[in-house]
């Protein structure tokens, strides 16, 4: 009798933990393939969960989780612990987000930079850095004096060639004899590796480091080699207060504000976003006066004109390395194809990792 | 590729800078191994030795002082290794899987408050000889302490184990702790004091990371260089002039993997990228081919368990 009474109030407590879950205490979880800690990428997203705490949400967060099993083990563990929207910020939790989202049709997931969305509860999200990349570009291929500039990519997918393209397709523009060379670390996030690579680049003469991975690493050896740098995803300045001539900064913040509070009062609807400068998801950090007023004037007025439409990345004529054209002369790269860019334009050097 | 000397040169000098952090821990791996422990928590003591430097550099900003702060923590967390294994009688082999895992998640606690803050620069030797002596200056200037001792530390082991009677009793304990213990050796107490000793050669390690190579603090940024430390004594057969020349061999393929990507080589960058593993691996199994050496070498009791019977 006495036990199961006990029983009884056990399963009544847990009902009402499971209900209450579902109606008051709205959760939005988040998945973070770094540490909050990177100033670089994670940095930027949880800099955009802040925000969504601070409009009066409640998050969680998941740090440093690896592109793989893990990954889905944790968007399924915040999807049974009642969360209610989930975003997964990183390229490779694409596979996992949508697999995860097959068995939870009630909670909503929202992928950064990735392109499936196999249920009507995954929108995915990306911001257009490429134009970031353009201007980054255009400074490097004005500041180089050996032309050489070095890049560090992480993985050879659209996202990271797009970035090598628009960024070579600038440099050419104003300096028709640069050379991209491309270190492959494969890691988004080792500082050590990152570093090597760095140094590497600059002992193969380059004089301007660019990264498409994650930690400081890279322009602290360009502060001490005494090269030109960009931070990436968030302002990296204090780290290399002399090299940095700009950094590409990711503001997630409003996005994730809207979508969050669109979940909590059900208007929230699959979709797929792509912002770049003219929505403020890609934004410049200020310019190193380093590089002269007249290249300063020169990057701000393509930023502008970058952000109204008026310049776009990837204007025609674009060849690939063969000599095919891409894209033809007077158009411009239509979404799908930036979406799905595996080949590297002219004039970068070597071959992209199958 | 450029070929003049000068840049082969500065090649050398940085792939002597990556070897670093596995010297040192695989030479003081090596002690341990000798007197017959095997402690696989090499990994665990470099990252706890490389936040404790790096937060001790940020609270005192005394340079010396993180150094020896990072030594002294990787000797205490390693007296948990050695009380359990040596006292407690526990198996090596899981308890030292339990300290890799223990000081990883310890590091990341520690450090949360410590991500993000700028290192300081650590004071290199030498360095208007590096910039004037052409192809010499890069390889033999311009680094920091830590290198020049790392760098003797191969040889120092080597002798000390060969040449002196401490040397003999840690070789003999590692070989037969039965025979060593009826000799009147305290083995437990050679033990203790060989497991310390590469606890605080681990932690230097992962000071030299923390505070030299990449002057920041990162969770995980070890990013497994104590498994080929461990891994490269095993290779290595036990020596301590081939654990040299293993941490060169894959510091060195690291860095010339990097260079051949940026000159643009036409080789499977993923093929590049396991080529370090690959290529220590192969030279090290030559270059130890001799089995009467490796006999003579290897500590019969590795991984044993001892007590003495009373």
């Amino acid at each position: 009798m006495y036990k199961n009474f006990l029983r009884y109030i056990i399963s009544v407590l847990f009902l009402l933990g499971v209900s209450g879950q579902a109606n008051a205490d709205f959760k939005v979880g988040f998945v973070y393939v770094g540490p909050t800690g990177d100033h670089g990428w994670t940095y930027q997203h949880d800099e955009g969960r802040k925000a969504v705490e601070a409009a009066g949400i409640k998050t969680t967060y998941v740090e440093s989780v690896p592109e793989g099993a893990d990954a889905e083990r944790v968007i399924r563990q915040l999807a049974q612990s009642g969360h209610d929207l989930i975003f997964t910020t990183s390229f490779g939790y694409m596979d996992p987000t949508n697999k995860v989202a097959k068995d939870f049709p009630n909670v909503k997931f929202e992928h950064a930079t990735g392109y499936k969305r196999e249920h009507s509860n995954v929108s995915t999200y990306s911001a257009r850095f490429y134009e970031g990349r353009t201007l980054l570009g255009h400074m490097a291929g004005k500041m180089t004096k050996t032309n050489v500039i070095g890049y560090i990519a992480s993985f050879p997918i659209p996202e990271v060639i797009r970035g090598i393209n628009a960024m070579t397709l600038a440099a050419q523009k104003v300096n028709p004899d640069i050379k991209t060379k491309i270190v492959w670390v494969f890691t988004w996030y080792d500082p050590g590796k990152e570093s090597e690579a760095a140094q590497a680049l600059i002992d193969q003469g380059a004089d301007v480091i660019m990264q498409h991975t994650d930690s400081t690493a890279p322009v602290q050896v360009a502060e001490k080699a005494g090269v030109w740098s960009f931070g990436q995803a968030s302002d990296m300045q204090r780290f290399a207060p002399k090299s940095i001539l700009t950094s590409i900064i990711d503001d997630w913040a409003p996005y994730y504000v809207e979508r969050s509070i669109a979940a909590r009062d059900g208007t929230w609807k699959q979709q797929d976003t792509w912002h770049g400068l003219k929505e403020g998801m890609v934004a410049m950090a200020p310019y190193n006066s380093a590089m002269g007023s007249d290249l300063v004037k020169e990057v701000e007025q393509l930023q502008k004109d970058l952000a109204s439409g008026k310049t776009h990345s990837f204007t025609g004529p674009i060849y690939d390395q063969k000599g095919n054209i891409l894209v033809a002369e007077g158009s411009v790269a239509d979404d799908g194809m930036l979406a799905g860019m595996n080949v590297y334009v002219k004039g970068v050097e070597g071959d992209i990792p199958q | 590729m450029s070929f003049d000397l000068n840049f082969i040169g500065i090649l050398i000098g940085a792939i002597m800078a990556s070897s670093v952090p596995l010297i040192l821990a695989a030479s003081g791996e090596l002690i341990t191994e000798r007197s017959g422990v095997l402690n696989l928590g090499v990994e665990g003591m470099m990252i706890i030795g490389a936040i404790s430097g790096f937060a001790l550099m940020v609270i005192t900003d005394n340079l010396f002082l993180a150094v020896i702060g990072s030594m002294l923590s990787g000797l205490i967390i390693s007296i948990i290794f050695g009380v359990l294994t040596q006292s407690l009688l526990t198996n090596h082999v899981a308890t030292g899987l339990a300290l890799t895992i223990f000081g990883i998640g310890m590091s990341a606690m520690i450090g949360k408050n410590f991500v993000g803050i700028p290192g300081k620069e650590f004071p290199l030797l030498f360095v208007n000889l590096k910039e004037n002596v052409p192809f010499l200056g890069p390889i033999l200037f311009g680094h920091s302490i830590i290198l020049y001792f790392a760098f003797l530390l191969p040889f120092l082991t080597n002798y000390f184990l060969k040449k002196t009677k401490i040397g003999l009793i840690i070789r003999a304990v590692g070989d037969s702790p039965t025979s060593a213990s009826n000799q009147g050796i305290n083995v437990t107490l050679v033990r203790y004091s060989c497991i310390l000793y590469g606890g605080a050669m681990c932690g230097l390690a992962g000071a030299y990371l923390s505070l030299i190579y990449t002057p920041q603090w990162i969770e995980n940024m070890t990013g497994g260089r104590g498994w080929i430390a461990l891994a490269l004594v095993v290779f290595a057969t036990w020596s301590p002039i081939k654990v040299l020349i293993g941490a060169l061999i894959f510091g060195g393929i690291t860095i010339l993997q990097l260079h051949m990507q940026a000159v643009g080589l036409r080789i499977p960058v993923q093929l590049l990228s396991a080529l370090p593993y690959i290529m220590t691996i192969i030279v090290l199994v030559v270059i130890s081919r001799d089995s009467r050496k490796i006999k003579l070498n290897t500590p019969t009791s590795l991984g044993q368990i001892f007590y003495k019977e009373k």
